[in-house]
């Protein structure tokens, strides 16, 4: 993909209304994807950050509004289309039991591939690329299941990276990861955003990890609207932190990279719960295993 | 097609063929046979495992063939099913044995294929049409007509069919919308399941001594006395049914890993479940209507190819000749080993299938508690 500095962005949502079933989440929600960032959407429990991403990947239909990709209807899109443009790494997906690294982040190149178009010399290319990208290469031959969990999300980021899309939604790519691991992840986004110049676009949950690494914030608030967006010193201000989630703290200045750094107020009010917990039920007693 | 950018140094490639190549993929399993800009990716352990179980089936499909009341020699079959024998050969292969072996086969295949579906799409080895209802939800529409319409064989048939859809239906309304998903479904489907048993059970006891014996030879499961007619419908089933899962089987199992995963690759997970699972019923229903519930093939068949193969997938051509394998062999057993006694087909798969469910669980939940 060539830079091309288009006065609109290759991905933005306009004017979306956002529900499941009943429960709207959010209402009049627009927000434009500056192309070449590192956009991170935060914002509490519940204020919808992984519905919007959802809806900027086409995963949901918006009751209204409507989501433009490279200046098109995303619903105008065949699926396969939309694939070979957007990757999207999901909080969780699952490994088919037994299935090799390697056979897993192939399985990136879906939207490539045909029925007599199973492994073209492109394919391998791609595949190969992303897992030294992500330093699974040598794992190549392992079981997915033997994988601690900070290998196997690497494997995942991997599979999202074969596939080749210079736009690239993650949804909490570093819940259940160890510290360490965190860094790890979000060192490996950064570097994709700015040496193969992709287009990123995170939902964490860490704000002080949000602004070291987004070259772009937005900020949501409960009722899922828009609190504030631009680049992390610009927007992040104690008074935001205090309205959109109700936590009294100082900002100051992060001593290893100078960005906006959040220290809680001394006498500590509830802290936001980590993990929205959706989508993890009790099926995974009887379930085949992962 | 091999003039990628900065390729990583990949042996060179021995041509065999004009323009054919044979490519050893570096990080991914098998081996990639490419010719033009077409690639096909074979997995060589899935190739043994089909090869060794074809070859099982011509065993199979040779002695059910020679052996019997009446031996014949191979020489006799072949010349019988080229149709240069006339006397009794002719008869004993052609009209009794040769289309209860191909009943058996197709019906092995189509219960295997349709339990690996389900199983996939409800991501639970236990998601099989046996046991969420289905099966049984065919055997009330197969007693309805036997007990209180006294239809023929192929109005049997039909009752069969209807019944077996029309449970998937009630089972889909009751899982409210949320999908053939886990184990909200199995429950929901052993529940119908039972009271579909209970339906059964309810209707045998309103029906005459005759009938009611009729409705006991059925509800058993049997290959005996199956002729043309039934080897052609569910031959028939089989050809149009089979094709569209093969095409699909590669998005299945995408599907396998999550939805959300599935529909980022830009598989159209709606459909692909959508059509899957109505394939998947009605191949369960037409083997239910040819030869009466037969249980635990569509559950064990598809457990076992994928253990055999090892493949991340759906595996469905191995579940396939396994489910045929499993059938006919049984078949087998059940008509020579208890001579002169005429076993039913249906006891010894669920001899086979119980003991495999046996170990399942214990396997499972030696796993789970891991």
């Amino acid at each position: 993909m060539t830079a091309t500095h288009t006065p609109t962005p290759r991905l933005r949502a306009e004017d979306l209304t956002l529900s499941y079933d009943q429960r709207t989440v959010a209402t009049h929600l627009g927000v434009d994807i500056p192309d070449h960032s590192f956009t991170v959407i935060i914002g509490p429990n519940a204020c919808g950050k992984s519905t919007l991403l959802k809806a900027l990947a086409r995963m949901l239909k918006p009751r209204h509004g409507q989501v433009y990709l490279d200046g098109a209807a995303i619903a105008s899109y065949r699926s396969r289309e939309v694939a070979r443009r957007i990757g999207l790494l999901p909080q969780t997906s699952t490994a088919p039991g037994g299935i090799t690294v390697g056979d897993l982040v192939a399985r990136g190149r879906y939207p490539h591939q045909g029925l007599l178009k199973q492994w073209s010399a492109d394919d391998e290319t791609a595949v190969v690329d992303a897992m030294r990208q992500t330093g699974v290469l040598e794992l190549a031959d392992r079981p997915v299941d033997d994988l601690s969990g900070g290998q196997r999300q690497r494997v995942w980021l991997s599979m999202v990276l074969a596939q080749q899309t210079s736009l690239l939604l993650l949804d909490e790519p570093t819940t259940f990861l160890d510290i360490a691991h965190q860094v790890d992840v979000l060192d490996l986004c950064a570097d994709l955003h700015a040496r193969k110049g992709h287009t990123v676009v995170a939902v964490l949950h860490d704000l002080n990890q949000a602004c070291r690494y987004a070259t772009h914030l937005v900020v949501m608030r409960p009722g899922g609207t828009v609190a504030a967006e631009g680049a992390p010193a610009d927007v992040m201000t104690a008074e935001l932190v205090e309205d959109v989630f109700g936590l009294a703290c100082r900002i100051i200045d992060d001593p290893e990279t100078g960005t906006p750094l959040m220290i809680p107020a001394a006498p500590r009010r509830f802290a936001p719960e980590d993990g929205e917990g959706h989508g993890r039920s009790p099926e995974s007693v009887m379930a085949e295993p992962r | 097609m091999s003039t990628a950018h900065d390729t990583p140094p990949a042996p060179p490639a021995p041509a065999t063929a004009a323009g054919r190549r044979v490519h050893r993929p570096r990080v991914i399993t098998g081996t990639v046979l490419r010719a033009g800009g077409l690639s096909v990716r074979v997995r060589g352990r899935a190739l043994v495992v089909t090869a060794a179980a074809l070859a099982a089936l011509v065993a199979v499909a040779l002695v059910s063939l020679t052996t019997g009341d009446y031996e014949l020699s191979v020489g006799e079959v072949v010349r019988a099913l080229a149709g240069q024998d006339s006397g009794g050969a002719d008869f004993i292969v052609n009209t009794l044995r040769l289309p209860r072996l191909l009943t058996a086969l197709a019906v092995g295949a189509a219960l295997a294929v349709s339990g690996a579906l389900l199983t996939s799409l409800t991501g639970n080895a236990l998601g099989s049409p046996d046991v969420i209802g289905f099966t049984n939800g065919s055997a009330v529409g197969a007693l309805t007509v036997i007990i209180l319409m006294h239809g023929s064989m192929t109005q049997i048939a039909a009752g069969a069919l209807v019944g077996g859809l029309a449970t998937a239906a009630a089972v889909h309304l009751l899982m409210l919308g949320r999908g053939l998903h886990g184990f909200r479904l199995i429950v929901t489907g052993i529940g119908v399941s039972a009271l579909l048993l209970a339906v059964n059970s309810y209707l045998i006891t309103r029906a005459t001594f005759q009938e009611a014996l009729e409705a006991q030879a059925w509800l058993i499961g049997s290959l005996g006395n199956r002729g043309w007619i039934h080897a052609q419908a569910i031959l028939l089933a089989c050809a149009v049914l089979l094709p569209p899962a093969f095409v699909l089987s590669r998005r299945l199992s995408m599907v396998e890993m999550g939805d959300l995963t599935a529909t980022a690759l830009g598989v159209d997970v709606t459909r692909t479940r959508a059509t899957l699972l109505v394939v998947s019923v009605a191949l369960a229903a037409f083997a239910t209507a040819v030869t009466g519930p037969i249980w635990f093939i569509a559950l064990a068949a598809p457990q076992l190819a994928r253990r055999l193969t090892r493949t991340a997938g759906p595996a469905l051509l191995p579940a396939a000749l396994t489910g045929a394998l499993l059938l006919a062999g049984s078949d087998l057993a059940a008509q020579r080993l208890f001579a002169p006694a005429l076993l039913p087909v249906g006891t010894a798969t669920g001899t086979i299938g119980g003991l495999y469910l046996i170990w399942l669980l214990i396997t499972e939940s030696r796993k789970s508690r891991a």
